[in-house]
């Protein structure tokens, strides 16, 4: 059920994520408990440390807050808000679920996109939202990822991307898994041209996404303990029958195996991307 | 023809299909295979090497299922691992450093979901045969002979052109997982196969692929004397377009792109 409150982040608390000053616990406040420690934290806590708890386990984000931690106070650009999924596939329930996803997430699609400064450093962000089918990639959330990245390279700009997804939306059949050869090859366009490109991943990243543009940057990064993989890891154990080594597809394993460059506690986050974009745009 | 769409799933993962090998040895002349990654090691479900197509030299990938028990176990039933992808990719850059023009055959239920698999990047592998294939600047055909299981066979399907088989099928999801994901269970995958629109038609109609491949008289001569014209003409125009990368571009570019309301 606590989780499940994270779908209506309608109160004060959630809506002013970097309010610091509410550490103090109020009587009757609102806590969350942790997944990893069980202890029980207020959410004005919680909040003052980026929903990291004390253990450091990190609690998922909605794309918007993330970028209210991450963006220059009144720096956010938001671009292609109005891009959403149709029903190409005519796939049945699915406009119904979307619908749905809408009214509970109050995103129009899994990914939100735009112009941001970081610590006054300017960059092309997307953020994906997990609250919207898990972050799943069909047309609109390819077409955001593909035109962003166009833009910036237009624009001669660098791209921050925070990744979290199940992998491609199934409702939109093939057209979802051409979105990850379309976004691929709109990334090489970028880099092709010496632009930088940062990805961040958030839990989970999988599937489709995985195999294109979450693996394709410069720079990889990726927050504590968060799942990282192309397949799914029931279906790993179902396919081969076997038990999974210890920490499998945690971002830890992950970087251990060669393919995330750093992991970065959301916490430390901003500073660490705003030094990076300031170190490829001249230092 | 009038199959519903899983019957003709099942046609596609027929083990008496013709699979990569067959059309490699029926439609080029002196295949020389070449292994390995040069990282890892050597994956069997991916063949590849260079051969002659009319006389002239191309590089030929092949995903191979085999057909009987053994030959389909030592093939990992066409399921490949990131060697396999990055054996791939090798031999396209041997490719275009050498102007040869290629063509990849294309038949996996998916990339294969294991713990050496996910340990050695196989979403990474994917993911960079995506971006590399949409720059090669050498003309690239894929075909899809039976079954194109999501991210696996669109790792070497960023083509010029693609082409399929009349039943082989090509999907995001397999019909059974998405049965068992929607509906909790895989029984209904006839359902799911109508829904997800997997056929060489329905692939056409959305603008996914550029032609179907008619099925008279597979296996046999005429069959792949067929497939060996049609390849030697495109690859004939391909190879004369001084914007083969820009068109690329495009061509995955717009796919999707109309089932967006930009409002």
């Amino acid at each position: 059920m606590a989780l499940l409150n994270f779908l209506k982040p309608k109160n004060q608390l959630e809506e002013g994520g970097r309010t610091a000053a509410l550490v103090q616990q109020d009587a009757g406040e609102p806590e969350k408990k942790c997944p990893n420690c069980h202890k029980e934290i207020p959410l004005s806590h919680l909040w003052a440390n980026r929903l990291v708890c004390t253990c450091g386990y990190h609690f998922r984000l909605k794309a918007r807050q993330r970028i209210k931690m991450l963006a220059d106070k009144g720096n956010f650009q938001e671009l292609y808000a109005g891009m959403k999924a149709e029903n190409p596939l005519n796939f049945p329930g699915y406009r119904e679920k979307v619908e749905n996803v809408r009214t509970a997430s109050g995103e129009e699609e899994a990914v939100v996109c735009g112009i941001a400064k970081i610590r006054g450093q300017e960059c092309c962000l997307f953020v994906m939202e997990p609250y919207f089918m898990m972050g799943s990639m069909g047309s609109a959330v390819g077409e955001k990822i593909t035109s962003l990245f166009e833009y910036a390279t237009e624009h001669r700009l660098p791209v921050v991307g925070y990744t979290v997804s199940g992998g491609a939306r199934m409702q939109e059949g093939l057209l979802s898994l051409m979105q990850m050869a379309k976004t691929s090859a709109a990334v090489k366009r970028h880099s092709d041209d010496g632009l930088l490109y940062i990805t961040v991943l958030t839990d989970p990243t999988t599937g489709g996404v995985t195999a294109s543009f979450a693996m394709e940057a410069d720079i990889i990064l990726a927050e504590p303990g968060a799942t990282v993989g192309f397949a799914g890891a029931r279906v790993i154990e179902q396919t081969t029958k076997k038990s999974l080594p210890k920490g499998f597809q945690k971002s830890e394993f992950v970087l251990e195996h060669g393919f995330i460059d750093y992991i970065a506690a959301r916490t430390s986050q901003r500073k660490l991307l705003a030094e990076l974009l300031k170190i490829h745009n001249g230092g | 023809m009038n199959l519903i769409p899983y019957n003709r799933v099942k046609l596609a993962r027929d083990s008496q299909r013709p699979t990569g090998l067959d059309y490699i040895r029926n439609i080029f002349k002196g295949f020389i295979e070449f292994h390995g990654d040069r990282r890892y090691g050597d994956d069997p479900a991916i063949v590849g090497g260079i051969a002659r197509l009319n006389g002239n030299p191309v590089t030929v990938i092949a995903i191979e299922k085999g057909h009987t028990a053994k030959e389909r176990t030592y093939r990992n039933f066409g399921a490949a691992h990131p060697e396999g992808y990055r054996k791939a990719l090798r031999l396209m850059k041997q490719a275009e450093k050498f102007g040869r023009p290629i063509v990849c055959f294309v038949d996996t239920s998916g990339a294969y979901c294991g713990i050496g698999a996910e340990e050695r990047g196989q979403g990474q592998a994917i993911a960079e045969n995506l971006m590399e294939m949409s720059t090669l600047c050498v003309p690239i055909i894929s075909i899809l002979i039976g079954e194109g299981g999501s991210g696996g066979a669109l790792g070497l399907a960023v083509a010029d052109r693609v082409w399929m088989l009349q039943n082989s099928v090509y999907s995001v999801i397999s019909p059974e997982g998405c049965a068992s994901i929607l509906w909790k269970d895989a029984a209904k995958a006839e359902v799911a196969a109508a829904r997800l629109k997997l056929t060489s038609e329905d692939a056409k109609s959305l603008g996914v692929i550029e032609r179907i491949l008619s099925e008279e008289d597979m296996g046999k001569k005429e069959f792949y004397d067929n497939i060996r014209t049609l390849l030697v003409e495109e690859l004939g125009q391909l190879s004369s377009d001084l914007d083969l990368i820009g068109k690329r571009y495009e061509r995955f570019r717009r796919i999707g792109a109309d089932a967006v309301n930009k409002e």
